[in-house]
């Protein structure tokens, strides 16, 4: 018992060191995986960003999935490798320019 | 020397006049017990006013009580070995350190050491007079000087100074020395040497009294002391202001100071690293500001490259290395041009190096020229000598990297191979070796312009220069095609045949090394080295002699081992045979040892009948007569019984007797190496169809199992185990039934080898064989078992673990369960964690359905540890049963969603990894209602912050995502992305980010829908 509350007190007083390296640690592997992975966000990710990339997301899928390809080759009546090219256009700036000041 | 009047002579505590203050900045009174209080008065007249008098009295037993404050770095450990002067002195009771501490006093004092009228009884009146002192002269009083000087002793009065002065000095400094300094706060430790350098910081001047450059140096020592002696936090601040303000500090001021500290003798491995680090830093800052101070930190770092510490060379690189960088090539020559032709070898072999580690920072071909301008100097042969060292040094410190400049390089130096100095010529060749094995396989074209005058030189060179010109060609010989090195082999191995009989030891080893170069290489035939080589190689290498020194042996053995290579293990084995049977016993166990390597790289096939007779009478005499147990003799016997196989039948009734006889002997590790001997042949001799000798090693070595030394029987145990691994449980002699219930008090041994080795014997048996026991052994076993829990060793631990399983298999999981549930309630993490595992494991092998009850009934009784438990149990069973927990899923629901909703932190954390095993385990198997649940209960822990407990629940709800899908996941996660609290929105996006990583595709048919014009993905409202 007297042991557990050492144990206790000691934990206490390196909890907060702890949660420092661990946030530097986070940090560092948030660092890591935004350099393999764009799309991957944070809290000051804004939502124009996030919502870029999710488009950008979405048509790397369609063109991706045959299917899906043909799929809209046939509702936009166009051939399936220009429908492919429209998508890879529209990949720059999906959402238009960022905007000068947004909300978060 | 009467004891009685030295008793009178020694000091009395009550005439210590003076109360110590503590504080730095005022100087300590100096006390000097054995003098009268007069005496001490005068002497302290000669003082800065600023001592307090503050006389009190104390009794003995207050001293003892006062210990002095000390850091635990500072305590000398002698002082409580040796009280100071109990018996010189004659004492009752032993005079306390602290009592001594205070009577260091200060030569410079004047006289207090030794007064007038002892002086005039020592030096004869004739001859001498007695200077005044200067009119103005004050000593300086400082306690920091103070410190330094030649301490003086309590009790000089009577001539008796027997003492340790070591232990009074460092009592006294272990006293004043603080870990705290003024401006720089509590310190990790603070060293005696430390005073000599940061002793200024605290000498009490103020601060508005100092000049500009004096505030500036203390604030650098400050910053230098927080480095060096600070907390890791204090260390980080600090190297960073010093790096920052680097420029304004200016090199001089910064470097007047580090580099002193850093040719401390007593600096150890840690401060150096960290000065190092300083003077990195601030070189990349300074830049071309450290141009006047190049020579000066060279001098001294340079000795730092010839350390015999391997982090001190690396570390003395790193800095010559920025300091090239910052400083620039030019200046960097200038500054080293005049030692390379220095009169001190030293200085020269320091400055090669210096200069070999600026050509790797700065690039080979910058260096070339002036290389080569070095090499062909006419001014002095030291130049010259320096210049090819460098090269040398440059391949050595690069390696492979010289390739793109071998050329040039080895043209730089081509020329100094027909000097007329000796030494030139030496460490030429020397260099080219050097080249040739960093080059090493390649580049022999740029050695094509030296291979002419090194074979001329072969003939012409005698003694040491003909060694360093053979061991350049053993290097280069491995570079070239196949027909040139048969053909330059051919040239210079008569040489090294001629060689062979050198009397110098150096020689020897190199001519041993080339040989075995040479051999490797491929050009070179069998048929040769055997008619050639080999006669003369035997001859002379192979002699007694040689086995005594280390270095010989092994170079012997190698060469020996490379050439059999080629010529075969017959060829070899033939010559060495007859030394196994030699009267000196190093030159036995030579032979052992290369027989032993031979045959393990090529077999034994090649053996003749004739030959493996005396190969197996040679080891076994070997094995017989050996005085000094090693694993050479072992291995080399398990080696060539194992390669000889089948054949060795004839020859095994010879060698179990032999260990027979061994295994009785008075010396332990005797008896350890026969048994040992039997764990290597037990397979051979179970090939050979051997079963009566097995059986019969089996029942003797179950006699010695009451040995008494552990690592005896140790091996006697791994024995045992070897045997019944080849012959079965059933074929064992002695029966399993007579065998098991000696080995359960033998668990109880705390030696790592039995345990190891018993618990490994006792797993086999209830996995093979545990019908031979019964249930009621085996459950006492498990009762052993349980304090294999505790042992250090992981495989220990592991194995005690299986036999949880096959016992529990065995006898039915009811009862060890009992035992195992129980053992949750134990103190020790260790052990509880082991117990889950154990649970697990029973019930993987058991059945789940068989375990889950108790399991679950169990977590009622209303205890942390064991919930905690029977949680951790539950999620090494759920790991381990895998796809069977979707039979299970409803059954532990309530369980863990009570789990999940309690008040402790780890049995949340716990039941997390349970929800993760599980969901793992029932991936597309139709439980996602229930995890669906599991993440409603989950959801709300992940603003945890402790680190373990926030991973545990993230990894729970990633493996549900991976069961339920991630849709249904990220509709819980799209509400807190945005919100408006970063608290709320950083776990949100750690879940966001990790589901992203897993399956982006697979998200976006389910991202939300935004409703401003430009978010929309309008493409998704076409409809076909």
């Amino acid at each position: 018992m007297q042991f557990n509350f050492i144990c206790c007190l000691i934990s206490r007083v390196l909890h907060n060191r702890i949660i420092m390296a661990d946030k530097l640690r986070a940090q560092q592997q948030l660092e890591q995986l935004q350099t393999r992975y764009v799309g991957v966000g944070h809290a000051d990710t804004t939502k124009h960003e996030w919502v870029s990339n999710v488009h950008r997301d979405s048509l790397a899928s369609y063109i991706g999935h045959p299917a899906m390809l043909e799929h809209f080759s046939v509702a936009f009546n166009e051939p399936r490798e220009r429908v492919r090219m429209q998508f890879v256009d529209k990949m720059i700036q999906p959402c238009g320019p960022p905007k000068e000041k947004e909300e978060i | 020397m009467a004891p009685s009047r030295i008793k009178e002579e020694s000091p009395e505590p009550d005439l210590k006049p003076r109360a110590r203050k503590r504080r730095w900045d005022v100087v300590e009174p100096v006390a000097i017990p054995g003098k009268t209080e007069e005496d001490l008065e005068s002497k302290l007249e000669a003082k800065i006013e600023s001592v307090e008098p503050a006389p009190k009295k104390k009794s003995r037993w207050d001293e003892v009580e006062a210990t002095p404050r000390k850091s635990r770095w500072d305590q000398a450990p002698s002082l409580e070995a040796t009280p100071i002067g109990s018996a010189a002195l004659g004492m009752q009771t032993p005079l306390h350190p602290s009592a001594s501490a205070g009577g260091i006093l200060p030569m410079a004092t004047g006289g207090g050491f030794l007064p007038d009228e002892e002086l005039d009884r020592l030096l004869p009146s004739e001859g001498y007079i007695i200077l005044e002192p200067p009119a103005g002269y004050i000593p300086i009083v400082t306690p920091a000087r103070k410190l330094m000087q030649t301490p003086a002793q309590t009790g000089s009065g009577g001539g008796y100074m027997m003492f340790d002065e070591n232990t009074a000095v460092s009592a006294g400094m272990a006293k004043q020395i603080p870990t705290n300094i003024p401006g720089v706060g509590e310190l990790q430790y603070f060293k005696q040497e430390d005073m000599k350098y940061f002793g200024k910081l605290a000498d009490g001047s103020q601060e508005s009294e100092l000049g500009i450059d004096e505030l500036k140096q203390r604030k650098i020592l400050r910053l230098l002391l927080k480095v060096k002696n600070g907390t890791p936090p204090m260390r980080k601040t600090a190297l960073r202001q010093l790096t920052d303000n680097a420029r304004q500090f200016g090199a001089t001021a910064l470097f007047d100071l580090i580099l002193p500290l850093l040719m401390e003798r007593t600096l150890e491995d840690q401060e150096r690293h960290l000065l190092v680090k300083v003077i990195d830093r601030i070189l990349y800052k300074l830049d071309d500001m450290v141009r006047p101070f190049t020579h000066k930190i060279l001098v001294v770092v340079e000795p730092m490259l010839i350390d015999e510490d391997y982090y001190a060379r690396v570390e003395g690189r790193e800095i010559i290395a920025n300091l090239a960088k910052a400083a620039g090539l030019a200046h960097m020559i200038a500054t080293m041009r005049p030692d390379i032709d220095h009169v001190d070898e030293y200085v020269r072999n320091t400055t090669s190096r210096a200069f070999a580690v600026v050509a790797s920072a700065l690039g080979v071909p910058a260096l070339l020229p002036f290389l080569k301008a070095v090499c062909s100097s006419k001014k002095s042969w030291q130049a010259r000598h320096t210049g090819v060292k460098i090269i040398q040094q440059i391949a050595v410190l690069m390696g492979c990297a010289v390739l793109p400049h071998l050329k040039g390089l080895v043209d730089c130096i081509a020329p100094c191979l027909t000097d007329e100095q000796a030494k030139v010529r030496t460490v030429t060749s020397l260099a080219l070796g050097a080249l040739a094995e960093a080059a090493a396989p390649y580049g022999i074209e740029s050695f094509d312009s030296v291979l002419e005058p090194l074979w001329l030189g072969i003939r012409r060179h005698r003694g040491k220069g003909l060694a360093a010109f053979l061991k350049c060609i053993g290097f280069i010989i491995p570079l070239m095609d196949p027909e040139y090195a048969n053909y330059y082999t051919k040239e210079v191995m008569v040489i090294l045949i001629r060689e062979f009989n050198s009397p110098d030891e150096e020689m020897k080893k190199i001519v041993l090394r080339v040989v075995q170069q040479c051999a490797s290489t491929e050009g070179v035939t069998a048929q040769y080295l055997r008619e050639e080589v080999l006669p003369s190689f035997f001859k002379s290498f192979w002699v007694r002699r040689m086995a005594l020194d280390r270095r010989n042996y092994r170079q012997v053995v190698d060469t020996t081992v490379e050439l059999a290579q080629k010529v075969g293990v017959a060829e070899i084995v033939e010559r060495i045979v007859d030394v196994l049977k030699d009267e000196s016993e190093a030159y036995r166990k030579m032979g052992v040892e290369t027989i032993e390597k031979v045959v393990a790289a090529l077999g034994a096939t090649d053996i003749s009948e004739r030959l493996e007779e005396r190969l197996i009478d040679g080891i076994l005499f070997a094995f017989q007569e050996q005085t000094i147990e090693d694993n050479i003799l072992l291995n080399g016997f398990g080696t060539v019984v194992n390669a000889l196989g089948l054949r060795t039948k004839p020859y095994l009734s010879q060698i179990v007797s032999t260990i027979l006889w061994r295994l009785n002997n008075k010396s332990a590790t005797v008896r350890q190496q026969s048994a040992d001997l039997i764990t290597r042949i037990a397979v051979v001799m179970n090939n050979c169809g051997e079963d009566v000798l097995m059986g019969k090693l089996g029942v003797v070595l179950y006699e010695y199992l009451g040995e008494e030394y552990p690592e005896v029987l140790g091996s006697i145990l791994g024995a045992l185990r070897s045997i019944v691994t080849v012959v079965g449980i059933s074929e064992m002699q002695p029966p399993i039934r007579d065998l098991l219930p000696r080995l359960t008090p033998i668990l109880r041994n705390r030696h790592e080898k039995v345990q190891e080795n018993t618990i490994d014997l006792v797993g086999r048996i209830a996995d093979r064989g545990a019908e031979y026991v019964s249930a009621r052994e085996w459950m006492r076993i498990c009762f052993e078992l349980l304090d294999m829990l505790k042992a250090h060793k992981k495989g220990i631990r592991r194995a005690a673990n299986n036999t949880f399983g096959y016992i529990a298999k065995a006898i039915g999981p009811q009862d060890v369960l009992v035992t195992l549930l129980n053992n949750l309630r134990v103190q020790e993490r260790q052990s509880r964690v082991c117990t889950a595992v154990a649970i697990g494991i029973v019930a993987e092998t058991c059945a789940p359905f068989t375990v889950l009850p108790a399991l679950m009934n169990e977590y009622r009784v209303p205890e942390l540890n064991v919930q905690n438990g029977v949680l951790k149990s539950l999620s090494f069973l759920f790991e381990y049963i895998g796809e069977m927990a979707k039979d299970y899923v409803y059954a532990v629901a309530p369980l863990l969603e009570d789990a999940l909703i309690d008040r402790d932190q780890v049995h949340r954390q716990t039941a997390a990894t349970v929800v993760k095993h599980i969901a793992l385990g029932c991936i597309g198997l139709g439980c996602e209602d229930t995890m669906v649940h599991m993440l409603n209960l989950l959801m709300p822990n992940i603003f945890e912050t402790s680190p373990h407990v926030i991973d545990r629940i993230i990894d729970g709800i990633e493996a549900i995502r991976n069961c339920v899908g991630v849709g249904i996941v990220m509709n819980y996660t799209w509400a807190g992305l945005f919100h408006p609290a970063r608290k709320v929105r950083q776990p949100y996006w750690r879940l966001y980010d990790s589901a992203y990583v897993q399956s982006a595709d697979a998200m976006v048919p389910y991202y939300p829908q935004i409703d401003e014009d430009e978010y929309r993905r309008n493409e998704l409202d076409v409809w076909v």
